[in-house]
């Protein structure tokens, strides 16, 4: 009668009514949109509980405990002195494995995001010979020149009047540009999300008369 | 009070609907559109580096989004993924988002029947692509790959001891991947530039959806080699691999809400304008 599988056009229908749920909130609020969402709160949260459980725990921790490495029982008791937290009296506990976490995570990624993000991209940005014979001469300076009026802009110590003021001025156009630049990106990416939902709406009705006929 | 003031006073809805109706019209008329797509240099950097690898090569791709940025992300890691396995390049994938492993596991399967079907290449799991799957925390995850693949993925996603699949073969950290490409929605772009890339120096390059892409920019030559931003960076790349789809087909409608969102900022500060003229000439 039809090449459409029967269980592929219900969970295809089950998708089109909860897309038509979601969209219904832009009309306005109501119970088909909550039922929606309370949906993806619920089957997200009951996802990712059990999915740690196999990806982190067993792996991680149960099998290398379970294979000799007893150096794990060290993590996995900081991770259990977490649940402290629920005692009035013993919360104290709690804190030693977030002082390790933030000690460790500090160390770790201190230096790393100096590097990346102020020592990289001053270098990168004030490197007026990055790219020279290949035309980008010209828009290094203006990155340059970008930059700076952009941080003059936010520089509230001195009064924005005469050259001061003028560059500043330039400064807010230079961050419009990149609003501008993002706010379009925005939208396409907005778009992207809608296009793919008309695309999954025309494929149920396509199946949905190709089962019926 | 005029047509542009009056419109400024439109309830929002109408513009949603508006807005709604343009977009299906051009993606559903698509075919009698034509969008000319200009490759831009960020993009062709990725698609040379890959033309560029000797067969047998590997790169690494971490597939960091889930569902929700399906729409985005999927048509650039399809071509991707075309563009790799037409070259003979081998694939590792990984994922660090919690919602990923099943997308991508299907992602593979559908990438290695296409490439069947496409270019008559056969392509088998564990020798010429693998899934080892997702772990959480990505940060420690990039990290830990670093020393080892093995430390967080003792396995794949299928449960096969790594040391088993021909792929992994002498293949112990980022040192034995050409490049790593990260095709992210969400902030593991930051963490694979500042702990993969900062600490490890690999050569990476990211693929973000578009709300991201401006962010990525700065990092352009400095951290990453190539960027591909949204759907017109994944219709930049369809045409460069020459298989044009999902992200091509979708090019009429973004220029069609793109036009439309324009007309009515234009209306709106119209309006604005108009509006505030009035009101001090009443004073």
């Amino acid at each position: 009668m039809q090449d459409t599988p029967f269980i592929e056009l219900l969970w295809t229908t089950l998708g089109a009514i909860l897309t038509l749920a979601t969209f219904s909130f832009l009309y306005k609020d109501n119970p088909f949109y909550k039922f929606a969402e309370h949906l993806v709160v619920g089957v997200s949260a009951g996802y990712f509980f059990v999915l740690l459980i196999h990806t982190s725990l067993i792996p991680t921790l149960f099998n290398r405990i379970f294979d000799g490495n007893y150096a794990y029982i060290i993590p996995g008791l900081l991770g259990l002195s977490m649940w402290f937290r629920f005692s009035k009296k013993l919360a104290w506990v709690s804190r030693y494995p977030i002082a390790c976490y933030i000690g460790i995570g500090s160390g770790v990624a201190l230096p790393l995001y100096m590097y990346n993000n102020v020592n990289r991209q001053l270098t990168s940005t004030l490197d007026l010979t990055l790219g020279v014979g290949s035309g980008t001469e010209f828009w290094n300076i203006i990155i340059v020149l970008g930059v700076l009026a952009a941080l003059i802009y936010f520089f509230f110590s001195k009064e924005h009047k005469g050259a001061f003021g003028g560059f500043a001025k330039v400064g807010i156009y230079i961050l419009m540009i990149g609003f501008g630049a993002s706010f379009g990106y925005t939208v396409m990416a907005r778009i992207s999300l809608f296009v793919q939902r008309i695309a999954s709406l025309q494929e149920w009705v396509n199946m949905l008369s190709d089962y019926v006929s | 009070m005029n047509v542009f003031e009056k419109m400024t006073m439109l309830d929002r809805r109408w513009v949603y609907l508006f807005l709604a109706v343009v977009v299906t019209f051009a993606y559903l008329f698509r075919n009698d559109f034509s969008v000319p797509v200009t490759v831009t240099s960020e993009v062709e950097s990725i698609y040379q580096f890959i033309e560029d690898l000797d067969p047998g090569d590997k790169i690494l791709i971490s597939f960091d989004y889930d569902p929700n940025s399906l729409a985005e992300l999927h048509p650039m890691a399809r071509a991707i993924l075309l563009h790799a396995f037409r070259t003979d390049v081998k694939v590792l994938g990984v994922t660090l988002s919690q919602y990923g492993s099943t997308m991508v596991e299907e992602l593979l399967r559908n990438g290695v029947e296409e490439s069947r079907e496409l270019y008559g290449i056969e392509k088998k799991y564990g020798e010429d692509y693998c899934f080892l799957g997702y772990r959480p925390y990505p940060a420690l995850v990039i990290l830990g790959m670093g020393q080892n693949f093995r430390i967080y993925f003792p396995e794949d996603y299928y449960n096969n001891p790594l040391d088993s699949l021909p792929i992994m073969d002498r293949v112990r950290n980022y040192d034995d991947v050409k490049c790593v490409l990260v095709l992210t929605s969400g902030t593991t772009g930051d963490w694979w530039i500042v702990y993969g890339n900062a600490k490890y120096d690999m050569p990476l390059a990211l693929g973000v959806t578009g709300v991201m892409a401006s962010d990525f920019y700065p990092y352009l030559g400095n951290a990453i080699f190539g960027l591909i931003g949204g759907w017109k960076g994944a219709a930049e790349y369809e045409k460069l691999v020459g298989e044009e789809h999902d992200a091509t087909a979708g090019m009429p409608a973004q220029v069609a809400a793109h036009l439309t969102i324009i007309l009515f900022i234009l209306i709106g500060n119209i309006g604005y304008y108009l509006s505030r003229r009035k009101t001090q000439t009443d004073l």
